[in-house]
């Protein structure tokens, strides 16, 4: 079964992230007033495993040994199933 | 003395070293990524560049090649191994070092002369130091803020190799640049010794990083 993965790498809350405060001063420089800015990274792919347990655990592994950073890193995974329609118009 | 330069696709600063390393009586040798039997080698120096284009994080592909093992099984003989810049954010993001090196405070690429401090000299690159020294060596990256969540355990176990001085450029927890692993035998630090290796150069503190390997 195909599924659709999305893979969201931000830095741990409290984290500095100086391309977001350049992102926020920015904005004011064009006049616009926001706060708590933040940027994410977004890996998108598909895999094809049985079941999404077994997505699921293959991409904690590749989210600890590559995709992020445990140190500086919090990750999100969505799976999405592809559904046989999407199939059907192969 | 056979020291490995190791090259990456993206690595700049090899040939610097490679003149270095010479320069002080070493026999230097190239290797590339993709060779893991290190077997001959007395001491490695990952130098700097930008390993893969820095694609998904500095260092973080360079991390997961082939080569590395090689570099773990010198490091079980307590060989020496030196990480410059982008090698240091490569040792990071293998976990070979405490701590990982990320985006400076202010996010521009930070190229210039900083006074460090010798902060211990029970690795084999500041053996020929005098602890407390301050030194003049240049640095040169976007991504050197050095992080880690535990600085006291670094302090308790003489793990901080350098400090800068009087000026911080990147926003580094406690002004740290430079930090080795428990051993000592492996060193990471952002500031580049090999283009502080001549007095044309402007200074050439650098050198006894390297004459360390002798």
């Amino acid at each position: 079964m195909k599924f659709n993965v999305e893979v969201k790498v931000s830095l741990k809350k409290g984290m500095l992230n100086p391309e977001a405060k350049t992102i926020e001063r920015s904005l004011d420089l064009l006049g616009y007033k926001v706060s708590n800015t933040k940027t994410i990274d977004i890996i998108k792919f598909d895999i094809e495993k049985n079941n999404v347990e077994e997505v699921e655990a293959e991409v904690t592994d590749m989210c600890e040994r590559l995709l992020s950073n445990p140190v500086i890193h919090d990750y999100k995974i969505d799976i999405i199933p592809r559904k046989p329609a999407c199939e059907w118009t192969k | 003395m056979k020291i490995g330069v190791i090259k990456f696709p993206g690595s700049n600063c090899d040939r610097d070293v490679y003149d270095v390393l010479k320069l002080v009586g070493a026999k230097p040798e190239y290797i590339w990524w993709n060779n893991k039997d290190l077997t001959d080698f007395d001491g490695i120096v990952i130098p700097g560049g930008f390993s893969y284009g820095d694609y998904l994080r500095a260092g973080s592909i360079a991390s997961i090649t082939p080569v590395i093992d090689g570099i773990k099984d010198l490091i079980k003989e307590e060989k020496p191994v030196l990480g410059i810049c982008n090698g240091a954010q490569i040792l990071g993001e293998i976990g070979l070092i405490p701590g990982v090196f990320i985006t400076n405070e202010n996010p521009k690429f930070n190229c210039e002369w900083v006074d460090l401090k010798i902060n211990t000299t029970r690795t084999p690159f500041t053996k020929d130091f005098k602890k407390g020294k301050t030194i003049k060596i240049p640095v040169a990256h976007a991504e050197g803020r050095f992080y880690t969540e535990d600085v006291d355990l670094l302090k308790d176990q003489d793990q901080i190799v350098l400090q800068f001085k009087d000026k911080n450029p990147n926003g580094s927890i406690e002004n740290i640049t430079s930090v080795c692993d428990e051993s000592g035998y492996v060193c990471a630090m952002m500031p580049h010794p090999e283009r502080a290796s001549d007095d044309l150069l402007g200074s050439k503190d650098g050198l006894k990083f390297f004459k360390g390997f002798i």
